[in-house]
C-alpha cells in the first residue's frame, strides 16, 4: 500500500473520531433520557450546540490571561491527537507506533494539567475548586491508567495498542489478569469522563461538581473545543476498551476497502454498547460523595496492580 | 592536549576565581566572576561532549600531586565524561543567570568564592581516579555548598539548615571513607584499579555497598537520609539551590555508579532489592511533602528527592539485571536513569532559576502570597511553566521521555527470577506512576496559585520582571528541555558508550530508525516518537485555530468574572495553596503526615472568628533523627561537666589518660 493511501486511512481515522464523538454523546444523553421516561433531546443537538457556541463571540473576564486562551486549543489538540492514535476500525495505522498506551495517558494527562491550570487562571473560588479536587481524582486515575497499560503490556509482551488487539485477538485463553485490567479500565472511564457515581454531567452549580466547576468562566468557541474534548474523550476511552479488550472486527494492516467497511460498521456497533452500558449503569446508581471518590479509584489502582503481581508471578493467568 | 589536562587547569582556573573574586572589589566583583566561570564551564563541557562522543580508550593521567609518594591519578572514562557534561552545562547557565541574579545580593562575597570552589570540587570528584582527590573533591564540594546555605546568615532557620546540612554531610564524608579504607585494605593503593582488585570479597563488598548507599545516598537525598536536602536547598541563593538541587545530587549519583556499577565488580541480587525498596520509597515521600508544602523553593527540593527516588529506581533495576545477567536490559534501565540524571538537572535548574526570578520580582517564595504573576512576569511565567510541564511527565518534554523509558525497564522485569523482586519491582512500578501523578498534581498547585489568578499580597501585584540574563538562562534551559524530550534518540545514543562500560550491554543504536523514533527493545514491543507527537498536537491546535477564526468566530469581549453569577471582589477569596491541598490531604494526610485538624467553631451570637489549624509533623524526623538528637544532646550535657573543672581536675584527667595509654600499650605487647 503507497504512502497515500496509508496517509489517508490514519486521516480518515482522525476525522472519523470528531464525526462520531458529539454522535456518542447524543445518543448517550437520549438513551438517559428514554430511560428515564423522558422525551430526550434529538441525537445531533450535540452538534448544534457546538456550532452555535463556535459562532458566538467569546467572553473572557478582565484578568484572563494568554494561558486561558490557549488552553482550549492546547487541550483539544492533546486529546483529539490521543483519540487519533487508539486503533478504532482498523490496527497499524501509519502513525500507530508513535505513540503507546502509555504516551496516550500521558496525552490526557497534558490535557487535564492545562484544563486544571485554566481553571485556576481568573482566580475565582468554583474554579479552584475544580481544578483542586480534579488534581486529586487524576493522582489516583492516572497511575491506575499505567497499571492497566502494564498489565496489557505484560500479557501481549507490547505496550503497542495494535500488537495488543492482535495478540488479544490470537488467543483464545481467558486470562485472570485481563479481567481485572477490564474491571479497573471501567472504573477509570468512568472517574475520567466525569460520569456518575463520580461526577454528573448534567449538574450545573452544584458544589460537588468537578469539570463543570472548572470550565464555569468558559464561553463561545473555547466552551466548544471543551465540550468537543470531553466528548472525545468518551469516545477514546469507548475505544480503548472495545480495541483491547473485544477486538472482533478490527481490520489488520494493509486491509482492503470492504474489510475496513466491515470494521467502522463494527467500530461503530461497539461504541453503541458501549455507550447503552453506560447509560444504563449511570441510571441505576447514585453519585458517590467527593471524598469517596479516591477510595472508588483505589479500587482500580489495586486491581490493576494485582494484575501485574500476577504476571509477574506465573506467564499463564 | 588530553581531555584530563584540559579540565584539570579548568578546575585550577576556578580554585584562581575563587580567590581572584576576594581581590576584586565589591562592586563589580559579582557580574565579572560570574562570567569567569561561565567561561571556565563553557569550555569544560565542551571537551567533556567531545570525550563522551568519542570512542578512543585513554590512559589515566598521573601527577605529582597529593600523597608524597603515591601521586595522584585522574581519568575521564565515558561515565565521567557524561557527568562532567550534566555538571558543567548546569554550572554555565547558573553562572549566566547569576550575571544577573548576582546583582541583588547584599554581601556577594559571601557567596563569590565558595560559588566557583564549589565548580571546581564537583569537576574534581568526577575527573579523580583515586579515593584521595574523590574525597578532596567531594569536601570541597560539601564544605563550600555549606558557606553558601549561610550566607544569609541572619536568619535562624538558615543557620540550623547549615547544621543539619554540615551534620549530615560529614557523615556521608565519613561512610565513603571507610568505604574507601575497606576496599584497600591490603596493598594500601588508593587508585581505582587497586580498589577493584580489593572489591574481590563478597562480604565486603556488601558492606561497602551498604556505606556507599549511606554516603551518597544522603548527599543525593535518599530516603531517610534527605531531611537536610528540603532545608538546606532552598536557603542558598536561588542559581545556588539550582545547582546543589538539580547538578550536586547528580554527583552523588556519579558516587553511586562509579562504586556499584564500577569498583565493586559483579553485583549480588539483593543489593537491588535494597536500593530499589529505598528509592520507591523516597520517590512517594519527596512527593507527597512536594503537594503539600508551600515554600515555592523548598516544594522544589522536596520535588528533587522525589526525582532522585526516580533515578535510583533506574539504578536499582540496572543491577537487578546486571546481577542477573541480562545486559540489554541492563542497559535500559540504565540509559532511563541517566537519560533522567540529565533531564532533572535541566529542569531542576530552570524551575529553580524560575524561583529566583519570582523571588527577585516579588521579594515572595511563599505562594500563598503570590498569584497572577502571570500577567506582571510574562517571559518568567512561560519559562517555568515549560518547566512545570517538564517535570510532571508531559509528552513531548523531556521528562516524559525518561519516565517513559523507565517504564519499559520495568515492563521487562519479568526476567528476573528472585522472588523477592518479583514481588518489589510491580510495587514500585505502582509507586513511581502514583508518584508521576502527584508530581503532576503539585505543580498544577504551584503553578496556578503563584502564577495565575489575581494578587494575594501587594508584593505580588507590584512585582516585576527580571533581567535579560536571568531570562536568557531560563530559555536556553527550556529550549534544552523541549530538544531532549522532542529527540530523545541522540542522547540515547550518547548514553551508550556508558552503558557498555558501566552494564556490559546496549539498547538498539537510535539513529538508524527511521522517523526518529525511539525503540528501547524492538519495534514490535514499543516505540515513542516525542517529534511527531509535538508536531501532532501544534498542527491539530493551529489549524483548529485557524479554521475556527476563519469560518465560526474570531470576536473576544471582556467582562467581569461570572463565577456562578457571585464573583469575589477580593482575592482572598480565590483557593489557596493549602485549600487547593486539601482533598490530597484529606486522603493521605493521616497516614503521610500525621496531619491532624481543629476545627473552631463560634456557637452563633459569639463574635470570636472561626478558625482552622492544621498540624503537619514529618515522621520520620520524629522517628529516627529525634532521638538520636536527644541522645546527643543528653550526651553533651554530660560531657559538658568536663568543661568546669579545677586545674588539678584537668590534671588528673591528663594523668589518668597517660596511665589508660600506657596501660594499652603495655598489654598490646
Amino acid at each position: 500500500m503507497g504512502l497515500i493511501a496509508a496517509l489517508s486511512i490514519q486521516f480518515a481515522q482522525m476525522l472519523l473520531v470528531l464525526a462520531l464523538a458529539p454522535l456518542l454523546l447524543g445518543f448517550t444523553r437520549r438513551l438517559k433520557a428514554r430511560l428515564l421516561r423522558r422525551q430526550g433531546s434529538s441525537l445531533i443537538q450535540p452538534y448544534r450546540d457546538l456550532l452555535k457556541l463556535l459562532r458566538k463571540e467569546a467572553v473572557l473576564a478582565d484578568n484572563a490571561s494568554w494561558l486561558f486562551r490557549v488552553a482550549p486549543y492546547l487541550i483539544f489538540a492533546a486529546t483529539w491527537v490521543a483519540a487519533a492514535l487508539v486503533p478504532t476500525f482498523a490496527t497499524g495505522l501509519m502513525f500507530s507506533w508513535s505513540a503507546d498506551l502509555i504516551v496516550i495517558t500521558a496525552l490526557l494527562g497534558s490535557a487535564r494539567f492545562f484544563l486544571a491550570l485554566a481553571g485556576m487562571d481568573i482566580g475565582t473560588s468554583f474554579g479552584g475548586i475544580g481544578s483542586s479536587r480534579e488534581a486529586m481524582f487524576a493522582s489516583f486515575a492516572e497511575p491506575a491508567m499505567i497499571m492497566i497499560a502494564f498489565t496489557m503490556s505484560l500479557i501481549a509482551g507490547s505496550t503497542q495498542l495494535s500488537e495488543i488487539a492482535e495478540f488479544v485477538l490470537s488467543t483464545t485463553q481467558l486470562r485472570v489478569s485481563l479481567g481485572l485490567a477490564l474491571f479497573a479500565l471501567i472504573i477509570v472511564a468512568i472517574a475520567e469522563n466525569g460520569r456518575i457515581p463520580v461526577d454528573n454531567p448534567a449538574t450545573h452549580l452544584e458544589l460537588t461538581m468537578v469539570h463543570e466547576a472548572m470550565i464555569l468562566e468558559y464561553s463561545g468557541r473555547h466552551l466548544a473545543l471543551i465540550e468537543m474534548a470531553s466528548a472525545l474523550k468518551l469516545l477514546l476511552y469507548l475505544s480503548l476498551i472495545g480495541c483491547m479488550f473485544f477486538p472482533w472486527g478490527l481490520a489488520p494492516a494493509g486491509a482492503s476497502a470492504a474489510a475496513m467497511t466491515g470494521g467502522v460498521a463494527a467500530y461503530v456497533f461497539k461504541l453503541v454498547i458501549g455507550g447503552a452500558a453506560l447509560v444504563v449503569f449511570e441510571t441505576s446508581i447514585a453519585k458517590m460523595r467527593v471524598f469517596r471518590v479516591p477510595e472508588f479509584l483505589g479500587v482500580a489502582l489495586m486491581l490493576g496492580l494485582l494484575g501485574i503481581l500476577l504476571r509477574f508471578v506465573s506467564a499463564g493467568l | 592536549m588530553k581531555a584530563e589536562v584540559a579540565i584539570l587547569s579548568g578546575i585550577v582556573a576556578l580554585f584562581g576565581v575563587a580567590i581572584l573574586s576576594v581581590l576584586l572589589p565589591s562592586k563589580r566583583a559579582s557580574a565579572q566572576v560570574y562570567v569567569l566561570c561561565l567561561v571556565i564551564c563553557a569550555a569544560m563541557f565542551g571537551i567533556a561532549t567531545v570525550r563522551l562522543l568519542d570512542p578512543a580508550a585513554y590512559e589515566p593521567l598521573v601527577l605529582p600531586l597529593g600523597l608524597p609518594g603515591v601521586g595522584a591519578l585522574f581519568h575521564i572514562d565515558s561515565l565521567s565524561a557524561f557527568f562532567l557534561l550534566v555538571i558543567n552545562l548546569g554550572g554555565a547557565l547558573a553562572s549566566l543567570y547569576g550575571i544577573g541574579y548576582g546583582a541583588h545580593e547584599h554581601e556577594p562575597k559571601r557567596v563569590l568564592p565558595f560559588y566557583a570552589a564549589f565548580l571546581a570540587g564537583m569537576n574534581l570528584v568526577i575527573i579523580a581516579e583515586d579515593a584521595y582527590g574523590f574525597l578532596i573533591g567531594w569536601e570541597f564540594m560539601s564544605l563550600s555548598s555549606w558557606a553558601m546555605v549561610i550566607s544569609s546568615h541572619h536568619e535562624a532557620e538558615n543557620r540550623r539548615a547549615g547544621f543539619v546540612y554540615i551534620s549530615m554531610a560529614s557523615f556521608g564524608a565519613l561512610t565513603l571513607l571507610i568505604a574507601f579504607g575497606l576496599l584497600a585494605n591490603a596493598g594500601g593503593g588508593v587508585g581505582f584499579a587497586a580498589l577493584r582488585a580489593g572489591a574481590a570479597d563478597t562480604q565486603i563488598a556488601s558492606i561497602v555497598l551498604g556505606l556507599v548507599t549511606i554516603g551518597a545516598g544522603s548527599k543525593a537525598g535518599l530516603a531517610p537520609l534527605h531531611v537536610w536536602l528540603p532545608l538546606a536547598h532552598p536557603a542558598a541563593p536561588s542559581h545556588v539551590s539550582g545547582l546543589m538541587s538539580g547538578v550536586m545530587t547528580k554527583v552523588a549519583v556519579y558516587a553511586f555508579i562509579r562504586f556499584a556499577f564500577d569498583l565493586l565488580g559483579a553485583p549480588a541480587p539483593w543489593w537491588s532489592m535494597l536500593i530499589i525498596a529505598l528509592s520507591g520509597a523516597t520517590a512517594i515521600i519527596g512527593v507527597l511533602q512536594a503537594t503539600i508544602e508551600s515554600d515555592l523553593k523548598r516544594l522544589l527540593a522536596y520535588s528533587t528527592v522525589e526525582n532522585i527516588g526516580v533515578v535510583f529506581v533506574g539504578l536499582g533495576l540496572a543491577l537487578a539485571f546486571k546481577a542477573n545477567n541480562v545486559p540489554w536490559a541492563a542497559a535500559l534501565a540504565f540509559s532511563a536513569a541517566l537519560f533522567h540524571v540529565l533531564n532533572h538537572s535541566l529542569f531542576k535548574s530552570l524551575l529553580f532559576f524560575g524561583a529566583g526570578a519570582v523571588l527577585v520580582g516579588s521579594g515572595e517564595r511563599n505562594i500563598e502570597k503570590l498569584g497572577g504573576l502571570i500577567h506582571r512576569m510574562p517571559q518568567t511565567a512561560i519559562f517555568m511553566l515549560g518547566g512545570c510541564m517538564a517535570i510532571s511527565a508531559l509528552p513531548p518534554l523531556n521528562g516524559f521521555a525518561s519516565e517513559w523509558l523507565m517504564f519499559q525497564a520495568i515492563l521487562v522485569s519479568p526476567v528476573l527470577p528472585q522472588w523477592g523482586l518479583k514481588l518489589l519491582i510491580p510495587a514500585v512500578g505502582a509507586a513511581l506512576a502514583l508518584s508521576a501523578a502527584l508530581c503532576a498534581a503539585a505543580f498544577i498547585r504551584a503553578y496556578g496559585i503563584a502564577f495565575l489568578g489575581r494578587p494575594r499580597s501587594p508584593q505580588a501585584a507590584n512585582s516585576n520582571e527580571v533581567d535579560r540574563w536571568s531570562l536568557a538562562s531560563m530559555a536556553i534551559l527550556l529550549a534544552l528541555c523541549l530538544f531532549a524530550g522532542v529527540l530523545p534518540g541522540p542522547v540515547l545514543d550518547a548514553l551508550s558508550p556508558v552503558a557498555r562500560a558501566m552494564v556490559g550491554g546496549k539498547i538498539p543504536i537510535q539513529s538508524s530508525i527511521d522517523w526518529l523514533s525511539v525503540v528501547p527493545i524492538d519495534e514490535g514491543r514499543s516505540s515513542y516518537n516525542g517529534l511527531l507527537v509535538f508536531t501532532f498536537i501544534a498542527l491539530s491546535a493551529l489549524l483548529s485555530k485557524q479554521i475556527i477564526h476563519r469560518f465560526a468566530s474570531h470576536a473576544t469581549r471582556r467582562s467581569p468574572a461570572w463565577d456562578c453569577g457571585f464573583p469575589n471582589a477580593a482575592p482572598d477569596g480565590q483557593y489557596t495553596a493549602s485549600s487547593f491541598a486539601q482533598p490530597l490531604r484529606r486522603v493521605f494526610g493521616r497516614q503521610a503526615f500525621a496531619a491532624q485538624e481543629t476545627v473552631d467553631m463560634p456557637a452563633p451570637g459569639d463574635m470570636r472568628p472561626a478558625s482552622l489549624r492544621i498540624v503537619m509533623r514529618d515522621r520520620i524526623w520524629d522517628a529516627l533523627y529525634e532521638p538520636v538528637a536527644t541522645v546527643v544532646n543528653r550526651i553533651a550535657d554530660q560531657l559538658n561537666r568536663v568543661h568546669y573543672l579545677t586545674i588539678r581536675g584537668y590534671l588528673s584527667l591528663v594523668f589518668a589518660a597517660l596511665v589508660g595509654l600506657l596501660f594499652t600499650v603495655a598489654i598490646w605487647a
